[in-house]
């Protein structure tokens, strides 16, 4: 089964890529239907392959190290499951809110071309088709941002591209060094390789190549520059899934496939990450208090999560890990909701700045009661997912005996608190303005996401335990094992 | 190890090009010249002074051919990563043309409507 569903997962949205710009030309309905058919059919595979055993496709029967082989594992399945389930939601909700903008067919098709490359990363089983596929989604989005052709959204994707381009190119470096040191760019291979070698000047080259492409396209501090003024610049959609699931699978995903799998978790590179994360969390936490933009505070909150998830991932335990990739799933579900939820707000009040609103809660209840909810899980108030993801994170860095990094994560969170106080107390709360007197709750197509979503922020808090044995728990032990996905892939005992 | 140097030469001077010039269309040059120079670097690794072209042909000495062809394999990734870079060439010049129609400039610092 899974060998079937396996390309399909990048086959499909690339079919339906194709198949929305042919009949777009001569009926431009077709966009959003193909869309939802595609995403709903690709979540539904994802779903899947979450009981399929670990596999590798071998695409033309051709053995690794010489053929290209697509592999799935704890951690792809994990990945894919929130990438399929966002890209799903998002679809929906774009049915609705796209259809201000024109030239709709396009987004249809640049949304599932983007969805070919994050599914494609995830599968990946060598660097360089990683390389293609990081690509390929960012390509998409750097598209995507611009897609208004407002000033300031090209602004935002003119820079977004020029510092893309940077780190695919660092990437594609990156995989020219150890090609030349190992002589293969699969991955399971090269890791043989590596371990044979280390340690070598010229992989410590190589690793910071690394580190900066996916560091930049994660976003973390000090390479976050694009990203406050990319997220919010792109249609809400967008912006749900580029802070919700792209600087995941590109970068988050990407780098530790690459430390763990590839470098058998070097413990420089993990150092690197580790401050990396404290820095973004630290950084990004106090830039947001600032912003009047509702969707840059949002982006500035990714930034601070995403160190979350570095530090989470950094510190190298199992129990670390477990806990980076339970808020890396929880992230991408309430940062998805709020950047949905952000849209459906512009959509009736036709502004992003908070001072201008008020009162919401009466006028729009679906969309402020979810609101309230991704407010609470992010900052991390039980019973919802946000507070035991953060949690786990906090005791595993404890139990690191990484105390500086720990306080540093309290602290934060207490500061994730009072902005998402000051989003509710500006947006929801208080007196509602004459302007908005007469504004309606956002169409039923745009709710039905929110409410899922919402609905998911409080399951996945309280199902943990199940989660964690039908996702985590296997998606840690696939990053920590290096010699089974070398034995997995190459089918030697190692 | 010359050819090396001279290309990380090259690296460099894109780094620079991409750093220190405003025009937009300079920054996308320099833009190119990186991407070029990884490129080059690729090809370079697996090249071979006097080498052959990695074409077996019939009644060839296996040993020899082994000995003096090249390496295919950057080439192939290389082929693929200039088809990348073509797609981000163009949607770059596209994002310069629209900028120009809203700004009036090629000027980067003239462009800075959005906040920090």
């Amino acid at each position: 089964m899974s060998t079937v569903a396996m390309p399909l997962m990048v086959a499909l949205p690339m079919l339906f890529t194709v198949l929305i710009l042919i009949i777009g030309k001569f009926w431009r309905y077709i966009g959003p239907i193909l869309g939802v058919a595609c995403t709903a059919a690709t979540f539904y595979l994802s779903l899947l392959l979450i009981t399929a055993p670990d596999s590798v496709y071998q695409m033309g029967g051709w053995i690794p190290p010489i053929g290209i082989v697509m592999i799935l594992d704890g951690l792809s399945k994990l990945m894919l499951l929130v990438v399929n389930l966002l890209a799903f939601l998002v679809m929906i909700y774009s049915i609705s809110y796209m259809n201000r903008y024109t030239a709709q067919t396009k987004f249809y098709a640049l949304f599932l071309l983007m969805l070919t490359g994050m599914n494609g990363v995830v599968l990946s089983g060598d660097l360089f088709n990683l390389f293609v596929f990081t690509e390929i989604a960012s390509l998409a989005s750097y598209a995507l941002v611009g897609f208004g052709v407002e000033s300031e959204e090209l602004e935002a994707g003119f820079k977004y591209l020029i510092l893309g381009s940077l780190a695919s190119t660092a990437i594609l470096f990156g995989v020219a060094i150890i090609y030349n040191l190992t002589g293969t760019v699969n991955m399971a291979d090269a890791a043989n390789m590596i371990n044979a070698i280390k340690p070598n000047t010229a992989l410590v080259f190589a690793i910071g190549m690394f580190i900066f492409g996916f560091a930049l396209k994660s976003g973390l501090v000090p390479f976050h520059a694009w990203l406050p003024d990319a997220h919010p610049s792109a249609p809400a959609p967008v912006s749900a899934m580029l802070s919700g699931v792209l600087i995941k699978a590109l970068g988050v995903y990407a780098i530790t496939r690459v430390a763990f799998s590839v470098f058998n978790g070097e413990k420089v590179i993990l150092d690197i990450i580790l401050w990396f994360g404290l820095i973004s969390a630290f950084v990004g936490g106090m830039l947001s208090i600032g912003q009047d933009d509702i969707k840059r505070l949002l982006a500035f909150s990714s930034i601070s999560q995403v160190g979350y998830i570095a530090m989470g991932i950094g510190i190298g335990t199992p129990a670390g890990i477990a806990a980076a990739l339970f808020h890396l799933f929880n992230h991408a579900v309430f940062k998805g909701l709020l950047f949905l939820d952000s849209g459906a707000i512009e959509m009736r009040t036709g502004t992003r700045d908070m001072r201008q609103m008020g009162g919401l809660m009466k006028r729009m209840p679906v969309t402020s009661l979810s609101t309230v909810i991704g407010s609470l899980s992010i900052s991390g108030f039980p019973p919802f997912n946000g507070f035991f993801s953060k949690l786990l994170i906090i005791i595993a860095l404890f139990q690191a005996k990484a105390y500086l990094f720990a306080g540093v994560a309290i602290f934060v969170s207490f500061i994730t608190i009072a902005y998402y106080v000051k989003v509710q107390k500006q947006i929801l709360f208080g007196p509602l303005p004459k302007v908005y007197s007469n504004i309606k709750e956002v169409p039923i197509s745009m709710t039905i996401p929110l409410i899922t979503l919402s609905v998911i922020c409080l399951a996945a808090g309280i199902f943990y335990g199940f989660l964690n044995n039908a996702l985590f728990y296997p998606a840690t032990q696939a990053v920590l094992n290096q010699a089974k996905y070398i034995s997995m892939v190459l089918g030697i005992g190692g | 190890m010359t050819v090396f140097m001279l290309d990380m030469i090259i690296f460099g001077l894109g780094i620079y090009c991409l750093i220190a010039k405003r025009h937009l269309i300079k920054k996308i040059i320099g833009m190119v010249i990186i991407e070029y120079s990884v490129n080059l670097f690729l090809i370079l690794l697996g090249y071979r002074m006097q080498g052959i072209a990695p074409i077996l042909s019939p009644g060839q000495d296996i040993v020899e051919f082994a000995k003096k062809g090249v390496d295919p394999l950057p080439q192939a990734l290389v082929l693929t990563s200039i088809v990348i870079g073509l797609g981000t060439l163009a949607l770059m010049s596209a994002y310069t043309i629209k900028l120009y129609e809203k700004y009036k400039t090629f000027d980067m610092s003239e462009i800075r409507k959005l906040r920090g």
